[in-house]
C-alpha cells in the first residue's frame, strides 16, 4: 500500500515535471508566493488522492471488461443470479469516506488559513482594487495613487486586496501568487496575497461581465520594496491626478490602456468604506448611473503578453 | 355530525374512481411545488425586509385594521370551504354551491381590499421599483393575490358544473380539489400575515 | 411608417451579420421545404392526427428526442463556432459580442433544451412500459409540458434572428443581466424561453411522480422496480422541489428587467448575489436531474449486456436517494470565492465532497455487475462501458474543485470547463445515445446499425477526449472561461488547437449517427420479436414498437427484471394467452398545442416588453384551461376484437 503510494505519488510529479518541460508557464502549478504555495500543495494532495481512485477504477475496469467478456472460451463461471455483498459494498463505501476526509481536513485547514496574512510577522501593503467595465483600477490608499490595468506591488511582502466593483461582477485573479476571489457592486471583499520574488505575473479577470470581458488582462509587476518606491515616487511625480469627474468617466464601458494617477480623489475611500460598513445593511441609495451604451472601440490591436515570457522567476 | 358519518362510512364520491385518485393525489405532488414556490418568495422578503433604500419601511405602510380585515375575510372563506366540503360528503347539492358561494364572496372582499390596499401604497409613492423591500412586498402579497383570484375563477367554473350535471365523481373531485386549494391558500396567507404584517409592525 | 421600418430593422431583425442571413434564408427554406412535403404527401391531416395532437407517452417521447437532437444539433454548431474562435490567439472569426451570445445559447440550450428534454424524451417513451402501464397518470398533461418545453425552446431559438440573443452566460448573472448593464431584448428571451419550458418540466415532474407510485403492475413493488424507472421517480421528486425555486428566481429577474424591480439590481437595495443563490439552489439539483436518469439508463443497460443481475440493487437505490437529499445541500461550491467565510466553505465543501461517496458506490456496483457475467459488446453498452472511467474522471476532477481552497485556482478557468464537460458528455450525452440505441427498435421497430453505431462511438470518444482533457491543463495555465479571444504569448495556442481538433471529431462522429438514422430506417434489421436484446424488464415483453395501448394484458411482476423471470419460468406464453378484454384509453387532443401557441404568443410579448401581447397571450392560455375544465372528456374504448387483431397480426397470440 505504501509503495503504491509512493509510485503514485512519483508518476503524478513526473507527469507534471514533463508537461512543465514544455516551456510553458503553468502559474497554478508554478506557485509563486505563499498563498499561491499553500494551494498548490492542496491541488498535488488531491491529485494524488485521485490518481488513487483513477488507477483502482480503471484496473479494474480493464480486467473485468476483458475477463468476462461473452466471446471467452470459458464461461463456466457465469453467476446470474448473484445478488450483491454486504462485505464488498461496506468496503467501498468506507474507502471512499476515508479519502474524503484525508481530503477535508487540510482543506479546512487551507480555507481558514487564506483567510489570514501569510506573513502574519509582517505588515501588509493594502491595495484598494476596483473592477469595471473592462478594466482595473488600483488605488493605493498608503502612497496616494492609483494605475489602471497594471498592478505593482513590493515583492516579499504581504498584499492586502479590498476588492470592489463598478456595475457588473467580476473575479480578481493572479495564478501565479493564489487564487481569485469576486469583487462586487456595493461590497467589498478582501484577499491576502504575496510575492516571494520580484517578477511579473499575469493578472487575470475570471468572472464574465459583458462585451470586452476578454481584454482586462493586466501585468503584476512585483518588485523589492526599493524598486517599489522609487515607482511610488516616479507615478507621484510625472503622473496626472485623477479627479472625480475623470474617475467617473473611467468607469464607464470601455478598454483603456494602462494608466498611472500621481493621486486619486479622496471620495473613493470613502466609498469603499461605506461599501464595508455597508455589506449588510443594504439601505444604500447610491445614485443611478446611466451605463453609455459601450461606444465603437478600436479593438484592432491584438493582445499580447510575450513580454511577460522573458520574465521568467523560476528556472 | 353522527349523521354524516353513517353517510360516509364508505369510500367519499371523489376517490371512487381511479381518475379521482390520481387527480387528487397529483394535485398534492403539486402543492408540494407551491409549498416551495411560495418558501421562495418569503426567503427573498425576509432579506429584504431592511433594504428600503430611504422608501417607505413597513411600519410606515401597513394598517393594522385593513390587514385585521383582509385576514379575517380569507380565515371565514377557508371555513365556509370547509363547510361546502362537508355537505360535498353528504351528496348535497344546494349545500355545496350556497357555501361556495358565500367562500366566492368572502374571497372577493379579500382581493378587493388587497387591490384598494396596493393602489393606496402606490399613491403613496411606495412602487415596486421603490425600493427592493417593496418589489419583494409585492411580489409575494401580489403572488398569494394573484393565486387566490386564478381560485375565484376556477371555483365559479366548477359551481357551474356542478349546477349543470350535479354532484357524481367528476364534479366531486373538482369540488374537493379547488377546495384543497383554497385551504392552501389560506395557510400561505397566515404566514403573510405573521412573516410580513405581524413582523413588519413589530420590528 | 418610417418609424416601424426603422424599430424593424434596428431592433426588430437582427441585421448586419452574414451568419445571421443564413440562418434567415434556412429558416425560410426549411419551412418552405416542410410545407411543400407536407402538402404534396397530403401528410398534413397525418401529422395533425398522429403527432400534433397525440396524448400517447411513446409519441410523446418521440418528439421529445427529435427536439433535443434538433437542439444537440443547434448547440453543437455553437460549440464548433467557439472552437474555432480559440484556435489560436487573437482570431477574428467571431467578434466579442457574437462570442458572447454564442456561448450563452450553447450552454442554455445544451442544458435546458437538451440533455433534459432526451432524458424526459427516453423516460416518456420506456418508463410507463417498464412498470406495465398503459400510460402515464395524465396523458393530457404530458402532451401540455411537451408543448411547453417545444414552444420555450423555439422562444429561445427565435433570438438568434429576431431581436437579439442573450449574452449574459447560461448562469445569467445578476447585476449584468440587469436591464441597466444589458438593455436589449435578448435576457428577455432567455427569462421566458427557460420560463416557460421550466413549467413544462414540473408538470412532467408530478406527472412522473404519480406515475409511478400509483400506476405500477400488480406484483411490482418499489423494491422491485427497473433502475431506470428508480432514477425517474427520485429525479422527478427533486424536479418537483427544485423548480419552482428556478420558476420564482425567473419570475423575479423579470420583474426586475419588466416593471422595474429591485430584486437583483446594484441599486436601490438589491442584492445580486441573490440571484446567484437561487440560481444554484436550482442549478445543482439541475444537474443532478441530468445525471441520475443517466445512471438509471446505463444500470439496466449494463445489467441487459451482462445478462446478469444488477449488483446490490437496494445500495444502487439508497445511494440515488442519498445523492438527491446532498443534491440540495452543496449549491454554494459554485461560489466559493464569493468570500462567504472559511466556515461556509468549509461545510459547503466537505458536503459536496460527500456526494462522491454514494457516486463511487454505484460505480463499483455496475463494475461488479460485470463480474463473471458474459458482456455483449453491441453499441448501446459499448456507450454505457465507455462512461465508467471517463465519468470517473469528471468525477474526482469535481471533488478537486470541492476542495474549496483550492478551487480559488480552478474557479471559473478551463479546469472548471473540462470537470463539467466531463460529466456531462460522458454522464448525460452517453447515456441518451445509449439509450437512444437500446430503445430505438421499441420507438420504430427496427434496430439501429451496429457497425455505423461503433464508428459514431469510437470517434466521438476519441473525440471527447481529445476535446476535453487538454482543457484541464490550459485551467492551470490560467485560462479563464467565456474569454472570446487570449493574448498571445502565452503559450495556449497548442493544447487549444488539440481541443478544436476533438471537437471536430464529436461533430464528425454526430455526423455519422444521423447518417445512421436514415440508413438504418431503409436497411436496419426489424425487430419481430420485441425483444431484440434479451431483455429483462417488461418494456421488452410487448411487441416492437409497442401497441397504442402498450400491453394487451398487464402482467403480473413476481421479481425483480420482471420480464426476465417471465421468461425463466415460462410464463410468457401462458400470460399472452390470458383472456383480452376491452381497453380503455385517453382520446387525443389539439388544445395542449393551442394551448402552448398561446403560451408562446404571451412569452413572445413580455420579451418585447408588449405588455398587452403578454395579455393576450395569457388570456388564451386561460380560455383553453376553461374549455378543457367544461369538456367532458372520459377517453375512449379499444374493443377487444380490435387487440386481438393487433396481437394476431404482431404474432403473439394465434
Ligand atoms: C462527484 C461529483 C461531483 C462533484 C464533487 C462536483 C463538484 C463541482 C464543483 C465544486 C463545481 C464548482 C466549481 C467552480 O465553479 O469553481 C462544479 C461545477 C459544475 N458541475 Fe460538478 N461535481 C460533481 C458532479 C457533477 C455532475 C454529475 C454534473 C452534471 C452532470 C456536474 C455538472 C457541473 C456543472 C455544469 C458545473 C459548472 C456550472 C457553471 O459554472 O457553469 N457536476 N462541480
Ligand atoms: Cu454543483
Amino acid at each position: 500500500m505504501k509503495h503504491m503510494k509512493t509510485s503514485i505519488k512519483l508518476i503524478v510529479l513526473s507527469v507534471i515535471f514533463l508537461l512543465l518541460l514544455t516551456g510553458c508557464d503553468v502559474p497554478v502549478l508554478q506557485p509563486q508566493g505563499p498563498v499561491a504555495e499553500q494551494q498548490y500543495h492542496l491541488i498535488l494532495w488531491s491529485i494524488f488522492l485521485m490518481l488513487f481512485v483513477i488507477v483502482v477504477v480503471f484496473v479494474l475496469f480493464g480486467v473485468i471488461v476483458f475477463k468476462y467478456r461473452a466471446s471467452r472460451k470459458n464461461t463456466d463461471d457465469y453467476d446470474p443470479e448473484k445478488e450483491g455483498s454486504r462485505k464488498l459494498e461496506f468496503t467501498w463505501t468506507i474507502i471512499p469516506i476515508i479519502i474524503v476526509i484525508m481530503l477535508a481536513i487540510p482543506m479546512t485547514i487551507t480555507t481558514y488559513d487564506l483567510e489570514k496574512n501569510p506573513s502574519p510577522e509582517k505588515k501588509p501593503y493594502v491595495v484598494n482594487v476596483t473592477s469595471a467595465q473592462w478594466k482595473w483600477l488600483f488605488s493605493y490608499p498608503e502612497d496616494g495613487i492609483e494605475s489602471v490595468n497594471v498592478l505593482h506591488v513590493p515583492a516579499d511582502r504581504p498584499v492586502k486586496f479590498v476588492m470592489t466593483s463598478e456595475g457588473a461582477m467580476n473575479s480578481f485573479w493572479i495564478p501565479a501568487l493564489g487564487g481569485q476571489k469576486y469583487t462586487m457592486n456595493n461590497m467589498t471583499t478582501k484577499l491576502y496575497l504575496e510575492a516571494d520574488k520580484p517578477g511579473t505575473y499575469l493578472g487575470k479577470a475570471a468572472n464574465f461581465n459583458g462585451k470586452y470581458f476578454a481584454h482586462m488582462n493586466f501585468n503584476v509587476i512585483a518588485q523589492d520594496q526599493k524598486d517599489f518606491n522609487n515607482w511610488v515616487k516616479k507615478v507621484k511625480s510625472t503622473s496626472p491626478k485623477l479627479t472625480m469627474d475623470q474617475y467617473n468617466q473611467l468607469i464607464k464601458p470601455s478598454v483603456v490602456k494602462v494608466k498611472t494617477y500621481s493621486s486619486y480623489p479622496k471620495e473613493l475611500d470613502e466609498k469603499m468604506k461605506k461599501n464595508m460598513d455597508m455589506m449588510n445593511m443594504g439601505n444604500s441609495k447610491s445614485k443611478e448611473k446611466d451605463q453609455d451604451k459601450d461606444k465603437d472601440m478600436d479593438m484592432s490591436k491584438d493582445m499580447d503578453m510575450s513580454g511577460m515570457k522573458g520574465d521568467k522567476s523560476h528556472e | 355530525m353522527s349523521q354524516s358519518h353513517s353517510l360516509n362510512n364508505q369510500t367519499p364520491l371523489e376517490y371512487s374512481t381511479e381518475d379521482g385518485r390520481l387527480k387528487i393525489f397529483g394535485f398534492w405532488v403539486f402543492l408540494g411545488a407551491e409549498i416551495i414556490l411560495f418558501s421562495c418568495l418569503f426567503a427573498s422578503y425576509m432579506v429584504y425586509l431592511h433594504r428600503t433604500a430611504g422608501g417607505p419601511t413597513p411600519d410606515d405602510l401597513f394598517n393594522v385594521k385593513e390587514f385585521m380585515t383582509e385576514t379575517f375575510l380569507l380565515l371565514t372563506s377557508s371555513f365556509t370551504c370547509g363547510l361546502a366540503t362537508h355537505e360535498l360528503r353528504r351528496h348535497n347539492k344546494t349545500g355545496v354551491i350556497i357555501w361556495f358561494i358565500i367562500t366566492l364572496i368572502l374571497g372577493l372582499g379579500f382581493v378587493g381590499m388587497e387591490a384598494h390596499e396596493f393602489v393606496d401604497y402606490v399613491g403613496e409613492g411606495a412602487k415596486m421599483s421603490t425600493s427592493a423591500f417593496l418589489t419583494g412586498f409585492f411580489t409575494l402579497v401580489g403572488t398569494h393575490g394573484c393565486h387566490v383570484s386564478l381560485g375565484i375563477l376556477w371555483i365559479i367554473g366548477i359551481l357551474i358544473q356542478t349546477a349543470r350535471t350535479g354532484i357524481n365523481p367528476v364534479t366531486a373531485r373538482k369540488l374537493f380539489i379547488v377546495g384543497l386549494y383554497w385551504h392552501f391558500l389560506d395557510v400561505v396567507w397566515v404566514f403573510i400575515f405573521t412573516v410580513v404584517y405581524l413582523t413588519g409592525m413589530v420590528l | 411608417m418610417s418609424n416601424i421600418k426603422d424599430f424593424l430593422l434596428n431592433d426588430f431583425f437582427v441585421t448586419g451579420e452574414p451568419m445571421i442571413y443564413m440562418a434567415d434564408v434556412s429558416i425560410v427554406l426549411v419551412t418552405i421545404a416542410i410545407f411543400v412535403v407536407l402538402t404534396y404527401f397530403k401528410k398534413w391531416k397525418w401529422l395533425w392526427k398522429e403527432w400534433l395532437t397525440t396524448v400517447d407517452h411513446k409519441k410523446i417521447g418521440i418528439m421529445y428526442i427529435l427536439a433535443a437532437l434538433a437542439m444537440l444539433f443547434r448547440g453543437g454548431i455553437d460549440a464548433l463556432l467557439m472552437r474555432v474562435q480559440l484556435t489560436a490567439p487573437n482570431l477574428k472569426f467571431l467578434d466579442a459580442q457574437h462570442y458572447n451570445e454564442i456561448f450563452t445559447t450553447h450552454g442554455t440550450i445544451m442544458i435546458l433544451f437538451m440533455a433534459m428534454p432526451f432524458l424526459i424524451g427516453l423516460i416518456n417513451v420506456a418508463m410507463p412500459l417498464q412498470i406495465g402501464a398503459r400510460d402515464v397518470a395524465f396523458p393530457y398533461l404530458n402532451a401540455i409540458s411537451f408543448w411547453l418545453f417545444f414552444v420555450g425552446a423555439m422562444l429561445f431559438n427565435l433570438s438568434f434572428v429576431i431581436g437579439g440573443s442573450p449574452d449574459a452566460g447560461w448562469t445569467s448573472y445578476t447585476p449584468l443581466a440587469e436591464k441597466a448593464l444589458d438593455p436589449g431584448v435578448g435576457e428577455n428571451y432567455y427569462l421566458l424561453g427557460l420560463q416557460l419550458a421550466g413549467i413544462g418540466t414540473l408538470a412532467s415532474g408530478v406527472n412522473f411522480v404519480v406515475t409511478i407510485l400509483k400506476m405500477r403492475a400488480p406484483g411490482m413493488t418499489l423494491m422491485r422496480m427497473p433502475m431506470f424507472t428508480w432514477s425517474t421517480l427520485i429525479t422527478s421528486v427533486i424536479i418537483v422541489f427544485a423548480f419552482p425555486v428556478l420558476t420564482v428566481a425567473l419570475a423575479m429577474l423579470t420583474i426586475d428587467r419588466l416593471f422595474g424591480g429591485h430584486f437583483f439590481t446594484a441599486t436601490a437595495g438589491g442584492m445580486p448575489m441573490m440571484w446567484t443563490n437561487l440560481f444554484w439552489i436550482w442549478g445543482h439539483p439541475e444537474v443532478y436531474i441530468v445525471i441520475l436518469p443517466a445512471f438509471g439508463i446505463f444500470s439496466d443497460i449494463i445489467s441487459t449486456f451482462a445478462g446478469k443481475k444488477l449488483f446490490g440493487y437496494h445500495v444502487m437505490v439508497y445511494s440515488m436517494v442519498a445523492i438527491s437529499v446532498l443534491s440540495f445541500l452543496v449549491w454554494t461550491h459554485h461560489f466559493f470565492t464569493m468570500g462567504s467565510g472559511a466556515a461556509v466553505n468549509s461545510v459547503f465543501g466537505i458536503s459536496t465532497m460527500a456526494i462522491s461517496v454514494p457516486t463511487g458506490v454505484k460505480i463499483f456496483n455496475w463494475l461488479l455487475t460485470m463480474h463473471r457475467s458474459k458482456i455483449r459488446f453491441t453499441v448501446a453498452n459499448l456507450w454505457s462501458l465507455a462512461f465508467i472511467p471517463n465519468f470517473v474522471i469528471g468525477g474526482v476532477t469535481g471533488v478537486m474543485l470541492a476542495v474549496a481552497a483550492a478551487d480559488y485556482q480552478y474557479h471559473n478557468s478551463y479546469f472548471l470547463i473540462a470537470h463539467f464537460h466531463n460529466v456531462l458528455i460522458a454522464g448525460t450525452v452517453f447515456a441518451c445515445f445509449a439509450g437512444l440505441t437500446y430503445w430505438w427498435p421499441k420507438m420504430f421497430g427496427h434496430v439501429l446499425n451496429e457497425r455505423l453505431g461503433k464508428w459514431t462511438f469510437w470517434i466521438f470518444v476519441i473525440g471527447y477526449n481529445v476535446c476535453f482533457l487538454p482543457q484541464y491543463w490550459l485551467g492551470f495555465m490560467g485560462m479563464t472561461r467565456r474569454t472570446y479571444t487570449y493574448p498571445s504569448g502565452l503559450g495556449w495556442m497548442p493544447l487549444n488547437v488539440i481541443s478544436t481538433v476533438g471537437g471536430f471529431l464529436m461533430g464528425i462522429g454526430f455526423m455519422i449517427m444521423v447518417y445512421n438514422v436514415y440508413y438504418s430506417a431503409r436497411y436496419g434489421k426489424r425487430d419481430t420479436t420485441g425483444d431484440p436484446w434479451n431483455g429483462r424488464t417488461l418494456e421488452w415483453a410487448t411487441t416492437s414498437p409497442a401497441a397504442e395501448y402498450n400491453f394487451a394484458n398487464v402482467p403480473e411482476v413476481r421479481d425483480q427484471d420482471a420480464f426476465w423471470e417471465m421468461k425463466k419460468s415460462n410464463r410468457v406464453k401462458e400470460w399472452l394467452n390470458q383472456p383480452i378484454k376491452d381497453i380503455h384509453m385517453p382520446n387525443n387532443s389539439g388544445r395542449p398545442i393551442i394551448m402552448a401557441f398561446f403560451f408562446f404568443v404571451a412569452g413572445f410579448g413580455l420579451t418585447f416588453e408588449w405588455i398587452w401581447v403578454g395579455a393576450i397571450g395569457l388570456f388564451g392560455v386561460l380560455i383553453t384551461m376553461v374549455l378543457r375544465s367544461f369538456e367532458n372528456d372520459t377517453g375512449h374504448h379499444i374493443h377487444k376484437e380490435e387487440v386481438e387483431r393487433t396481437e394476431r397480426e404482431a404474432g403473439r397470440i394465434s
